[in-house]
Parts: C-alpha cells; sequence; structure tokens
C-alpha cells in the first residue's frame, strides 16, 4: 500500500503525515499525531466516541480516511479548552455530573459544541436529537442534556 | 462470528482527474474498485468483509460533484458529493421538496450525516434507504458518467434486488436531479426503527400529496415504502384508490389495507414478515391521515 503525504490543521496547528490509504482519520489522530482523547467505540459510526469536527461540522473520524481529509481543519477534544482553561461545556458537563466512565464525553461534547455553534438556544428535543449519534451506557442522558442547557446560558449573546 | 472490531482491509485510495479516467479505471478494474462518496455504507461493509475491493476511487472532487443548486425551471440538482447536512441547509429543500427534507433528516445521526450523501443511499441501494421513496416521489433522475459519456438514468426501473442497480461498469452518478415539484406538494416520512431516532427502517413509509383536480378526490397521491421488498416500492394501485372518490376515513382504511396486501417483506433481525405487514397498513392510514391535515382538508 503506497503512501499519501497528507496536509491537515488539527486544533489550530499544521500536521503534515503520511498515511496509508487504509487509515481513518480516527487511527490517525490516535496513533499518528497522538491526540487520544478522540475514542474508538464501534468502528461503524454509531456509537459517536470518534466525533470530531471537520471545518465545523461533526464527523464520525472512523467513517472517513485520513487521507480524505487533505487541506481541511479537524478540531478534537484536547481543542476545546484554551490555553489551559476548559471551554463553558467542559465545566459545565462537569458541574453537572454528566461523566461517569469518561467514554463517550470528547465525542458528546464535539457534538454539543456543534449544536451549540448552529444554535445557541437548543430546546430538549433539540439537544437529543443532536445527540443522537453520541451513545452513552452510563448516565442515562439527562445530565448530559443539562449541561448542554447550561452551557448554552453561559453563552455570551452575539 | 466477524471481528466486532475489524480494522479496514488493506486498498489503494485513487483520485482521479476527469472523468473520463474515473470511469476508464473503474471499468478496467471490474470487481476490484469501486467510487467512494461519503463511505458511510463502504467502510462497514469493507470492515465486515463483506467488500473487498482493492482500489477505492475517490470520485468527489470531480466537476459538478459538489454542485447543489435549485431553479424554478430546472428543479433541484443535488451533487453526489453533497452531504446530507449541506443539503439540508438549503431552504429550498425543505420548501419546495418537504418529503426529501423529511427523509433526510430521519437517517442515523446528524455526524452520519455529514458524510452520507442521497446519491450515496440510492446507489448503495438497500431496501431500507430512507430517502430512496421521496427521490422516486419527485420523479427523480440520475447523472451518470460512463465510459461512453454523459446519460440520464430515471430512477424509475434502476433497482433490481437489494444492493443491485443496472449500473455497468465504469458508470459513476454525477447527481440526482429532482424536476420542478407539483404546487402545494406536502409530504410525510414516518420510520419505524427498533428506536425512536437513528436506526434502520423496519418499515419506512414516504407520501407525497398535491391538489389535482382533474381525478375525482381533487388530490394527487404517491406512496412509497422501504424494507418490505426486494427494492424500493412505489404502490401506484394507493394512487388509484386514493383518486377514485371523496376522501373519507372509510376510503384511507381501504388505501391502507391496499398497501398491506402489495408489500412482500421478509423476516430479518429488525422484525418479521408479518409484523411489517401489519405496520405498512397502519404507518400508511397515519400518514394519510398527516397528510391529509397538511392539506388543510
Amino acid at each position: 500500500m503506497s503512501l499519501h503525504p497528507v496536509t491537515l490543521k488539527i486544533n489550530g496547528s499544521l500536521e503534515q503525515v503520511n498515511v496509508p490509504a487504509n487509515m481513518t482519520l480516527l487511527t490517525m489522530l490516535r496513533e499518528v499525531v497522538g491526540l487520544t482523547g478522540t475514542k474508538n467505540g464501534c468502528t461503524a459510526g454509531e456509537c459517536g466516541a470518534c466525533t470530531v469536527l471537520i471545518d465545523g461540522e461533526p464527523t464520525n473520524s472512523c467513517m472517513i480516511l485520513a487521507v480524505e481529509c487533505e487541506g481541511q481543519e479537524i478540531v478534537t477534544i484536547e481543542g476545546l479548552a484554551n490555553e489551559g482553561r476548559l471551554s463553558i461545556l467542559q465545566e459545565s458537563i462537569i458541574e453537572q455530573g454528566g461523566v461517569q466512565c469518561g467514554f463517550c464525553t470528547p465525542g458528546m461534547l464535539i457534538s454539543a459544541k456543534a449544536l451549540l455553534d448552529r444554535n445557541s438556544n437548543p430546546s430538549d428535543e433539540q439537544i437529543r436529537a443532536a445527540l443522537v449519534g453520541n451513545l452513552c451506557r452510563c448516565t442515562g442522558y439527562v445530565r448530559i442534556i443539562n449541561a448542554v442547557h447550561q452551557a448554552a446560558a453561559h453563552i455570551p449573546e452575539a | 462470528m466477524l471481528n466486532p472490531h475489524p480494522g479496514l482491509p488493506e486498498f489503494e485510495y485513487i483520485k482521479p482527474a476527469s472523468l473520463a479516467e474515473a470511469s476508464q479505471f473503474l471499468a478496467q478494474h471490474v470487481g476490484d474498485a469501486r467510487p467512494l462518496l461519503g463511505g458511510t455504507d463502504t467502510f462497514v461493509r469493507m470492515r465486515d468483509g463483506f467488500w473487498t475491493d482493492k482500489f477505492l476511487v475517490d470520485v468527489k472532487g470531480l466537476p459538478g460533484m459538489t454542485d447543489l443548486s435549485f431553479d424554478q425551471v430546472k428543479g433541484l440538482r443535488v451533487g453526489a458529493a453533497v452531504p446530507m447536512n449541506r443539503m439540508l441547509r438549503l431552504p429550498d429543500v425543505a420548501l419546495y421538496y418537504p418529503l426529501l427534507a423529511e427523509a433526510a433528516e430521519s437517517v442515523a445521526s446528524y455526524q452520519l450525516r455529514s458524510r452520507a450523501t442521497v446519491v450515496g443511499n440510492i446507489c448503495n441501494a438497500s431496501p431500507a434507504g430512507d430517502t430512496i421513496g421521496s427521490c422516486i416521489l419527485y420523479d427523480g433522475v440520475l447523472e451518470v458518467h460512463g465510459v461512453d459519456g454523459l446519460r440520464d438514468e430515471p430512477l424509475v426501473g434502476f433497482f433490481k434486488g437489494p444492493g443491485k442497480t443496472i449500473l455497468k461498469a465504469g458508470d459513476i452518478v454525477l447527481a440526482v436531479k429532482l424536476p420542478v415539484p407539483p404546487v402545494s406538494n406536502v409530504g410525510h416520512y414516518i420510520k419505524l426503527g427498533r428506536n425512536k431516532l437513528s436506526d434502520l427502517s423496519i418499515v419506512g413509509v414516504s407520501i407525497l400529496a398535491y391538489p389535482d383536480k382533474k381525478v375525482a378526490s381533487g388530490f394527487h397521491f404517491r406512496v412509497a415504502l422501504a424494507s418490505v421488498a426486494p427494492i424500493p416500492l412505489e404502490l401506484k394501485n394507493l394512487t388509484e384508490v386514493l383518486a377514485s372518490g371523496k376522501i373519507t376515513p372509510e376510503l384511507l382504511d381501504v388505501a391502507a389495507q391496499a398497501a398491506m396486501d402489495a408489500c412482500n417483506p421478509i423476516d430479518d433481525v429488525r422484525g418479521s414478515a408479518r409484523y411489517r405487514k401489519y405496520m405498512v397498513r397502519n404507518l400508511v392510514r397515519r400518514g394519510l391521515e398527516n397528510i391529509w391535515l397538511k392539506l388543510g382538508q
């Protein structure tokens, strides 16, 4: 299998990597770049643990090849905090107790961030619909949904 | 038992520079190469070992593939590489093709729809494909590039069985085109899954309707079903039944029973054939009532 050079931005910094054709973005992030916050759950696009932002759109990173990401801008869970300060969403999920085992949390927060980026005041139903592709086997979702509401309430008016 | 967490098998990634080159390559590697769009079906099939292609031909960068446009003469053109989320952000889609918008929104999850495409949904030719029924009812036509150049393929007659279409070696679907829709059309897609959101359908019911003074009922209805036959199924007899006279609760009952009688589902992991048949009757009845309200009746 030949290697393909890929240049892309990850959490604001430019990266150049050589990847085999069959390497997913998920594997590249975890095993080449060393960003292990993004989790590998089902590798079938169902659990959402691997969700990252690609050019602002939440995407299952297990369902896209690294080589397809040439020139794109990726944000992972490691990119949410700013200079060591957790984002409002991260603070909210801690305060609301929306983390138990934590495996779903990175993907959940990325999906929630994408939701709040397009709708700063979502209803319960809109939050549930936006997070439907992120499975959590611990919390029962209620505290996660509360955390998204809390974060929305703290978003400064545009 | 399949490995529950397999990686992707080895393959080569090809990014052709032109449509001609892409079609040529696919035609020369029959059985070993397939076009790659969003990959949401492809990667699952490859990980599970069902597809063993040596080459994935990424056609998303080819001319016209990412175009999305609507105008009042030509209608809607959705390029094959347009993800569903991007399509749904075009206001004309919900305004003029409400059935397509509702069906697309029912597909999997938001982040999967960042990659999934309508053309991919069609070409995968799953009987469960959520957006296929709506594209059939809006008289969709596929723009196809093959080794002999461009041609149009209507969706009627396109499907040959689960995963099987009339596409030939070297064919690449560039877009799905939906003509200008009937004025004041309303639509409803009902998806019965094992859970409320995100599952594959056990039964999918697409209904389109619009005022039509030429028929006795005053309305033209079209109904298509997913997951109840080897291919997506339009029930033409329902159009006749629902044109035949004044729309009454009794006529809706007759139509729902006719839908149940016309489908031929199988037992599978998501539901039994018998259950599906009853659900077709109940959901068609429920869908027709919803449509009737939307028509302002």
